[in-house]
């Protein structure tokens, strides 16, 4: 038999409606376009710190001597590197134009009382992204 | 002929189902028909048990928020012609992420917890006398937080955060854009007080910017922009401790209440 609990205490659970929750699928992020974007989008970081990282080991090959060096590009030659680099240069891409596209709608910067419409603050960070990357592309590679 | 169009119905009774069943009822697609119509139509007509919320049938109340076809709307706002022409069916499912009582109407104890939460109202150190009159307020100062007043707590930006249905302890859209609205206001000096409540992993710290909210938002309060904002004061705030560990905490809210 149900044990009964002390009659002075209220019992609240016998006519509480029984609510139906519905479960969260681990795969919740395929169901919606929006979701899955969202996804991508914070993946992307995966590759950008990978660049980090090649960057990385380009300076230790540097470092170690012509040898390593010359080993290093090889590696970076191989088709199955290019094909990988290539995928993350993609992330990163995206990584960049989400990040570029959502700053304005964390900064509300005003101007003589008004706030600016979002292209004050998206095109200002494209521009110092062309720049800056006109600027690497032109000491690699002139 | 009139156009008709097929309405799915999970139908859940606590009495006696362990887990909601889909229903299908037929109904008349007339141009200027919502969905809200469509489910007045079931119940005067069809089947009297369906049980939903709604009030002002004018998106201000708040109360018909549900998924419709997977996308959290104002059931009052979401004109069916817009589904009959392509295709001939509809799904209406309550609000995602929350727990349903009956058929479409979802429990909100918990939202409602979480707005009380991070206090949306005006609060005051200094409570000034009467007889010194009203707080004025300048255009500039009511354009600041008025975008955010026009939140009708319908919960559509809850149904869309992922957050929301992964950590339930996340206080949500809503509720800190609502904050946000009570920190941009001239009048009120709480900032600092909600910032305390709302600095943390459930708090603010838990959006991760899917933006999402935003979008479904049919009150155009941006949430997702509100959070991101109230994240960059919250980081200079912690910055501002380190560089003058002395200094008062909420500096900008008086100043901006003095101009007033």
């Amino acid at each position: 038999m149900e044990q009964k609990p002390p009659s002075n205490t209220p019992i609240y659970t016998e006519f509480h409606p029984r609510w139906y929750r519905r479960h969260v699928s681990v795969y919740w992020w395929l169901g919606q376009r929006q979701y899955l974007k969202f996804i991508l989008r914070e993946v992307s970081s995966v590759f950008v710190a990978w660049f980090v990282v090649l960057t990385l080991l380009q300076l230790r090959a540097l470092r170690v001597g012509p040898e390593a060096y010359a080993r290093f590009v090889h590696w970076l030659e191989h088709p199955a590197t290019i094909v990988f680099n290539v995928i993350c240069l993609f992330f990163v891409i995206f990584h960049a134009i989400t990040w570029f596209n959502l700053a304005p709608r964390a900064m509300a910067v005003k101007f003589r009382g008004k706030r600016l419409p979002e292209i004050f603050i998206s095109a200002p960070n494209y521009a110092m992204w062309i720049v800056v990357s006109v600027g690497v592309a032109w000491m690699v590679l002139r | 002929m009139t156009d008709t169009i097929i309405v799915e119905i999970p139908r859940y009774s606590p009495e006696q189902d362990t887990e909601p069943h889909f229903q299908r009822y037929e109904v008349p697609v007339y141009k200027e028909w919502v969905v809200l119509d469509a489910l007045n139509y079931i119940k005067d007509e069809v089947d009297g048990s369906l049980t939903y919320r709604w009030s002002c049938r004018m998106g201000i109340c708040g109360s018909c928020g549900m998924m419709v076809n997977g996308e959290p709307k104002l059931s009052c706002a979401t004109f069916l012609s817009a589904y009959a022409r392509n295709g001939d069916r509809i799904r209406v499912e309550p609000l995602r992420y929350f727990p349903v009582v009956r058929d479409l109407v979802t429990e909100l104890t918990d939202f409602l917890a979480k707005l009380k939460k991070v206090k949306p109202w005006l609060m005051r150190e200094n409570e000034r006398e009467l007889a010194q009159g009203e707080f004025l307020q300048t255009p500039e100062q009511l354009e600041e937080y008025k975008q955010y007043s026009m939140c009708i707590n319908c919960t559509l930006c809850y149904a869309a955060c992922p957050v929301v249905g992964l950590d339930p302890t996340f206080v949500g859209p809503a509720a800190i854009a609502l904050a946000q609205r009570y920190n941009k206001d001239s009048r009120d000096q709480g900032a600092g007080e909600r910032l305390a409540i709302l600095e943390h992993p459930e708090g603010i710290w838990g959006c991760t910017f899917v933006g999402e909210c935003t979008r479904v938002c049919p009150k155009h309060v941006d949430p997702a922009g509100a959070i991101q904002q109230y994240k960059l004061t919250a980081a200079l705030d912690w910055i501002k401790s380190f560089v003058m560990p002395l200094g008062r905490k909420n500096k900008d809210v008086d100043d901006g209440a003095k101009a007033a």
